[in-house]
């Protein structure tokens, strides 16, 4: 198969086509995060980094970052605003409460 | 080798000659023998495939998708309700241009609750882009699964094999077992371009926009085309090295034929001892089986039909509103023609009602009284 792209590929004709409907790049040109009308946000001060979050986000669009907490390796999740669709699994799923949402202004 | 086999195991024997790696069956009504025997191949090691048991006929089709487009060959068997709750994956099979192999033994739709034969339930899917191949005995059931791998691998398109319910699905024949190594022969391993990889993976059948999925469509529409073709050309190898050989219809006794009954399956088998009693009588009359119903063979049907004077078509199935289905598919390819005859629609035997050499008589002599063709549903043998 060709190489993937980041670009979305625009088929001039059935010549340039696979004969199914087949990705031949990533969807990372899809920006799906201007869905978006409620915005996550993650309160560190609450976070246990217990990566609920992480699982359950469909998307995937919660990247973990590897961080030390009190001499321990933790995960910490991270939102990524230009995939997240605001879909409200995260904040439903903390168990600590430690998502919070802002209506998207823009 | 020759064997005495029921039709179910035809379809069997047909799967393990080509082969099949992956079959996915729900193990209960409607299912049929097809797939008791095959799981009993897979569990005593003649067949090695993996046997997946599954809750519905809609996983079952969704499995052999699912299987398929990982490159490996598959097989499943269903019938009349069974098939039709596979409906929205037979499309998916279609789209993902997978060359899935099945065998459906033609049962009437219920209700009422039944289990005899009919063609209602596969002509019901005739537009999902599955080829259909309806066969006339249990050898053709045998011969039919092998090239229809063939043809289906070749176009990635899957197909068909259908049989009537009872009249062959539960009859004994005599059928000659093809040697293995003739048929690996015949029938190469099965190779796909794309496929599922997980060292490459890639999105299937996702989220196509109006920028793209009309192509798909042309381009499948394009593979049936080519299929036209190729079921000649398989069927005409497999007969260089089985000594039977196949094509999109069979005819029989047309050279000098001024009508022609055109039907297929078990009915057109019975027609031809009909046409033996009539041709006694000097009655000029033929046989066109269409055996291959998608693609339609409407090339090889308008010839046929440009030299006679009168053509029947013997449907055992209907499209309510409508006709017989096989009818309004030979009407359909001949209206363009400048020559063409009256064509005269028959329903009978729904519902698995016996249609024997009489019936079939008895349908020639009524339309050879006709003068044109007054209504699209000649009936024959209901009780009104």
């Amino acid at each position: 198969m060709p190489k993937k792209s980041e670009v979305k590929i625009i088929f001039e004709s059935i010549k340039d086509m696979p004969p199914l409907a087949v990705s031949l790049y990533t969807m990372d040109y899809n920006k799906t995060g201007s869905w978006r009308n409620v915005r996550p946000i993650i309160d560190y001060d609450k976070c246990t980094y217990c990566t609920i979050c992480w699982k359950f986000c469909p998307e995937p669009s919660i990247d973990l970052e590897k961080i030390e907490v009190d001499g321990k390796e933790k995960f910490k999740p991270i939102i990524n605003y230009k995939y997240c669709k605001g879909c409200g699994i995260c904040w439903t799923e903390c168990p600590v409460d430690a998502i919070y949402t802002e209506e998207e202004s823009e | 080798m020759r064997k005495v086999i029921i039709g179910n195991h035809a379809l069997s024997y047909g799967a393990m000659l080509s082969r099949a790696q992956v079959i996915a069956a729900y193990p209960i009504t409607p299912q049929t023998e097809v797939i008791e025997l095959l799981s009993e191949m897979c569990a005593n090691g003649e067949l090695d495939a993996k046997f997946i048991k599954v809750e519905s006929e809609h996983s079952a089709m969704t499995a052999c998708v699912g299987a398929s487009a990982t490159g490996v060959r598959t097989f499943t068997a269903t019938s009349a309700q069974g098939l039709a709750l596979m409906h929205e994956v037979l499309h998916w099979a279609v789209g993902a241009r997978t060359p899935v192999v099945m065998g459906n033994i033609n049962r009437a739709m219920a209700p009422p609750w039944t289990i005899w034969t009919e063609q209602t339930d596969s002509l019901s899917q005739r537009d999902t882009g599955w080829m259909q191949i309806y066969c006339q005995n249990n050898q053709e059931v045998l011969d039919s699964v092998i090239q229809a791998y063939k043809v289906a691998e070749q176009v990635k398109l899957p197909a068909m094999v259908i049989l009537a319910a009872f009249v062959l699905s539960h009859t004994s024949e005599t059928v000659e077992m093809p040697e293995q190594e003739k048929v690996d022969e015949f029938l190469p391993p099965y190779e796909l371009e794309y496929k599922i990889d997980p060292d490459d993976p890639h999105a299937f059948g996702g989220l196509t926009g109006p920028d793209g999925y009309f192509e798909l469509r042309y381009i499948i529409q394009k593979a049936i085309e080519d299929a036209i073709p190729k079921w000649e050309e398989v069927g005409e190898e497999f007969g260089k090295l089985f000594g039977r050989s196949y094509g999109l219809v069979e005819t029989y006794k047309i050279e000098d034929a001024k009508e022609l009954i055109i039907s297929s399956a078990t009915v057109a088998s019975t027609a031809r001892s009909a046409i033996d009693y009539l041709r006694e009588k000097g009655k000029k009359v033929g046989l066109l089986r269409i055996r291959v119903f998608r693609p339609f063979p409407a090339e090889k049907v308008k010839s046929l039909l440009s030299a006679i004077d009168k053509a029947i078509v013997i449907d055992r199935n209907i499209s309510f509103g409508a006709s017989g289905i096989f009818y309004q598919e030979v009407k359909a390819a001949c209206y363009n023609e400048k020559n063409k005859p009256p064509i005269f629609g028959v329903i009978t035997g729904l519902g698995g009602r016996d249609v024997g050499k009489k019936d079939i008589i008895d349908i020639y002599e009524y339309v050879m009284k006709q003068d044109k063709v007054e209504s699209d549903i000649i009936w024959k043998g209901v009780r009104v």
